[in-house]
């Protein structure tokens, strides 16, 4: 569960006068006091969080400064993030100047250090090194990651990066592209890009190496009398049949339809998952008296509970 | 990474501010799914973003001079950085010899 805000915990908006804030808090401290509900430990925990909430809250000075992020819910001061360790760090190249400005700068240096060498040796060759890599992170879509994908990755000062994304790449997978880093000094060769993928997941796809599986809700009548379903893939939804007779974990397989390599494409699995929908619906629980009255069936069989 | 909203509210900065940076590209979140999708190194530049503006007065035509200034000597510090990395691996004597070389500081 997402922590809440005291906001939330108390059940006010972000703009709640002071007037409105102390209403709310007394209305829920009553409510959830420990006192008032012995034994209860969740109204205890409740109520902590609604104290802590207060406390906040109803302290102008602390109220502002939860608002501009320094302290956190439970008025612990949050852990302050700098910018430095991260300019300096893998990802900082994206805000870097590129190109001719400061590498110039360097170059020059090089040369200069280059000559000094030339003079020395003569006919010697000057200083020359391989440029650096430089990094970045990309994050793309589940199913950029199951069919591949172009992406462009845009940077301060260059040229945007154009990153062919692989069918079945992997979240945190690094892809180099050669000589998209750096370049070189004195002649030498430009550095390589190195990009690190993330993939977001996705609310009902998961992948198992090229397969992907999905749990796909069925009604109870599309269950026990079979029917023509829409299923969402990768490539776009396609129709399937539910063969009649089907159950919670039936499990059918769409061919293909997994990660798209070419030639040797993983398949889908759609796991189906029976839903009641209304279950206070009179005619079923009636149709249902009737069944159950006629038909002994224990689905926990197997379980040591008879 | 985190998206706009939620970067919105951890930072306390108005949409319509945000928007005017990321246009002026002094903030390069990644475009993903519709939105804007902010890493960690993005957060931080945000964040110093708006103590430059709100913390030090500084207005938006000095903070464009400022983080210029300040990419550039990322920039070179990682230059530099390469450069010692690349002398840490040679042999002591031309670790000794550099450092011989190296002049002083005139003043």
């Amino acid at each position: 569960m997402a922590t809440q805000t005291p906001y939330e915990v108390l059940g006010v908006k972000p703009n709640a006068s002071a007037a409105e804030i102390r209403k709310a808090y007394r209305k829920l401290a009553k409510e959830f006091h420990p006192d008032l509900n012995p034994g209860k430990p969740a109204a205890e925990a409740r109520f902590k969080a609604i104290s802590a909430a207060n406390d906040i809250l109803s302290d102008p000075e602390k109220r502002a400064r939860y608002d501009r992020g320094e302290i956190d819910e439970m008025g612990v001061e949050r852990p302050r993030t700098y910018y430095r360790p991260h300019a300096e760090g893998a990802q900082g190249w994206k805000y870097q100047p590129h190109g001719e400005m400061d590498l110039g700068d360097l170059d020059d240096l090089f040369a200069a250090f280059g000559s000094a060498q030339g003079r020395r040796r003569r006919g010697g060759e000057g200083f020359m090194a391989r440029g650096g890599d430089r990094r970045y992170s990309l994050t793309i879509d589940f199913a950029e990651a199951a069919t591949g994908a172009k992406k462009r990755l845009s940077l301060t000062e260059a040229a945007p990066l154009d990153v062919t994304i692989p069918p079945g790449l992997d979240d945190g997978q690094v892809l180099r592209l050669r000589g998209k880093g750096e370049p070189g000094f004195g002649g030498g060769p430009a550095g390589d890009a190195l990009i690190e993928v993330h993939v977001a997941p996705h609310p009902f796809f998961r992948r198992e190496g090229d397969d992907i599986h999905v749990e796909l809700p069925v009604s109870l009548a599309e269950a026990v009398l079979g029917a023509r379903v829409s299923v969402p893939t990768v490539t776009g939804p396609v129709t399937m049949t539910i063969p009649k007779g089907s159950d919670t974990g039936t499990r059918l397989r769409l061919r293909g339809k997994g990660v798209q390599k070419k030639g040797k494409e993983g398949d889908e699995y759609v796991t189906l998952k029976v839903v009641i929908g209304d279950s206070g619906d009179p005619e079923l629980a009636k149709f249902l008296e009737d069944w159950a009255a006629r038909h002994s069936v224990d689905p926990r069989r197997g379980m040591g509970v008879a | 990474m985190i998206g706009l909203d939620e970067l919105l509210s951890r930072v306390g900065v108005e949409r319509q501010e945000l928007d005017r940076w990321i246009d002026n590209r002094w903030v390069l979140p990644q475009q993903h799914a519709g939105g804007w999708v902010f890493h960690e190194v993005d957060i931080a530049r945000v964040e110093l973003i708006v103590e430059i503006r709100r913390e030090f007065a500084v207005d938006e035509d000095g903070l464009s001079l400022v983080l210029g200034l300040l990419d550039q000597v990322y920039g070179l510090r990682r230059q530099l950085r390469r450069l010692c990395d690349a002398l840490a691996t040679q042999p002591e004597e031309v670790r000794r010899a550099i450092g011989r070389a190296l002049p002083r500081d005139p003043l």
